[in-house]
């Protein structure tokens, strides 16, 4: 039901919020995160692993005691907004994009944030993270709430992507192998930064299962599994596939350093079955806000971005 | 030494310019910490010496020869100052073509970065110059790391080359904790490592077809690596 007022979201709040989120995401490792790596480090038998999971817990402690970034490599800070059907923004959605680039060239500055994005020809950098297509902004909607919701997200660049274009053919099996295919790229020698957050993307088009991996890898919590019972079930079973690999921190040997697999389809082309697969580093950035149109904040570090209307089915 | 499970992880304090007789006493998954001097070093800034062949800031061999794979979080205090706040380690492999120019031409004897670089490479100059590789512990601990900076000496090129790939020359103290992955005998923790995971992994392959399609320059060898 559309509510009875609208009051439109002011750009200066975003603009604060925006600061604010990228700040808090730098330095503070969500709960989930942290109780997963300090479990990990606690059951950890082999000498390499264990110091290195102790030192990271130990690094996640140091960052908020000293307010520094947990990791020095800002990656690439982006944008996720869920944007309520009856949200009313000031100066509307440029203004909000406005706000956003505001917020991250700020935070670059007093958090401070390594200045990461550059021209990927000339290498020109502004010092501030901000640039052309930088940084994304994704939405999704929300029916029947009048507020909108933006997770700051840092994420790490160079390596633990990879796409596949399988096919039916290749099945579940053809799933296993790439899995396996990109933590043998990238668990080694520590490349993908892990323990990580697996997140895979399966279906659509090329573009869409990257995008859906990300936010798989991303947005989803330790813990958290696909409401479908099926691709639950997949989830499990990579998940112990992952651990079973011995390749832990850094890629020492040791349990398998997944911390969890979360797994979002798409429906796809009748011949084919595209995949994507990202890793989630252990310096997991992330924090979400909910602004409501009275101008009240609620920070909170599940960014919820998977709703059922997100991944709704059907016509309707 | 049969695997890394029999690694003593000794701990080291090593003061700048590390010396032959330090060096020679790390071993494979010893833990290594600085106080002195080290400089961040990546791609700009080895572009800018070695293919521009533009002539050094300031004479590197006489400052330290320790060198870092990484650019840090930093910002100016209110005096003007530069604070690091963290900083963190890029992967070196990648730099293997000008790597041998800074080691040869500018005495550097201790290369910090992310994940090594291959045996051959080893074998081929850290062996030759006695020196040793460490990896930063987990690639992600930049805080622990930002802590150990306790100020900026000097910073070059900060305008042509920005804030990610600028030379900055670190005044550190307890600075660490840094793995000894490549000794200055030219062993190799990784070597070690990857020998005792591939045996896991290889099993988890068996009964699992090739993809249908394949992508020219792909490995397909489970045991191979992406570079």
């Amino acid at each position: 039901m559309p509510t009875v007022e609208t009051h439109a979201i002011s750009s200066e709040l975003i603009r604060e919020v925006a600061f604010e989120l990228n700040r808090r995401a730098a330095i503070g490792i969500p709960k989930d995160v942290g109780d997963s790596i300090a479990d990990m480090a606690e059951r950890e038998t082999q000498k390499l692993s264990k110091f290195v999971l102790l030192e990271i817990v130990n690094n996640y402690k140091v960052a908020v005691d000293e307010q520094r970034p947990m990791c020095a490599d800002t990656g690439l800070p982006r944008f996720y907004a869920k944007i309520g059907n009856d949200a009313a923004l000031e100066g509307g959605f440029v203004a909000l994009e406005r706000s956003v680039r505001q917020g991250t060239a700020d935070a670059t500055e007093r958090v401070p944030l390594r200045p990461n994005r550059v021209h990927p020809i000339t290498r020109h950098d502004y010092n501030n993270n901000v640039g052309i297509h930088a940084p994304t902004v994704d939405y999704s909607w929300e029916p029947d709430v009048d507020w909108i919701e933006l997770t700051s997200f840092h994420k790490g660049g160079l390596f633990g992507g990879d796409y596949r274009m399988l096919f039916p053919t290749d099945g579940i099996d053809g799933i296993k192998r790439f899995f396996l295919d990109v933590i043998s790229e990238f668990f080694k020698r520590g490349l993908s930064c892990q323990p990580a957050i697996v997140g895979i993307g399966i279906g659509g088009t090329k573009d869409t299962c990257v995008r859906l991996a990300k936010e798989a890898a991303c947005l989803r919590v330790v813990g958290d599994r696909n409401p479908d019972p099926q691709i639950a079930k997949l989830e499990e079973e990579l998940n112990d596939l992952g651990k079973r690999t011995s390749l832990g921190p850094m890629g020492f040997k040791g349990e398998g350093a997944v911390m969890d697999t979360h797994i979002e389809v798409a429906y796809t082309h009748t011949g084919g079955m595209p995949i994507s697969i990202h890793h989630q580093c252990f310096a997991l950035r992330r924090a979400t806000a909910r602004i409501h149109p009275d101008g009240q904040v609620e920070y909170r570090e599940n960014p919820l971005w998977f709703t059922d209307y997100y991944r709704r089915d059907g016509v309707a | 030494m049969s695997g890394t499970a029999d690694l003593e992880m000794k701990e080291h304090h090593l003061t700048t310019p590390a010396t032959p007789e330090d060096l020679a006493k790390l071993e494979l998954g010893d833990v290594v910490y600085f106080d002195g001097l080290v400089f961040t070093g990546r791609i700009g800034l080895y572009k800018k010496l070695f293919d521009e062949k533009a002539p050094p800031p300031v004479d590197i061999a006489s400052l330290t020869n320790v060198t870092f794979h990484c650019s840090p979080a930093v910002g100016q205090n209110d005096s003007g100052e530069w604070e690091v706040a963290a900083v963190t380690a890029t992967a070196s492999f990648r730099f293997e073509k000008h790597l041998p120019l800074l080691m040869d031409g500018h005495g550097i004897r201790c290369v910090i970065g992310k994940g090594g670089m291959a045996q051959e490479f080893y074998e081929k100059h850290f062996k030759r110059l006695g020196a040793v590789f460490l990896n930063t512990v987990g690639y992600g601990i930049g805080a622990q790391y930002g802590r150990g900076i306790t100020g900026v000496k000097d910073v070059y090129w900060l305008d042509e080359l920005g804030i990610a790939q600028a030379m900055w020359v670190f005044e550190v103290k307890n600075f660490g904790p840094f793995l000894v992955e490549c000794d200055a005998r030219g062993n190799s923790l990784y070597q070690m490592a990857l020998a005792e995971t591939n045996v896991e992994l290889g099993k988890l392959y068996e009964g699992l077809p090739l993809p249908t399609l394949k992508r020219m320059g792909e490995v397909h060898n489970p045991e191979d690596e992406v570079f």
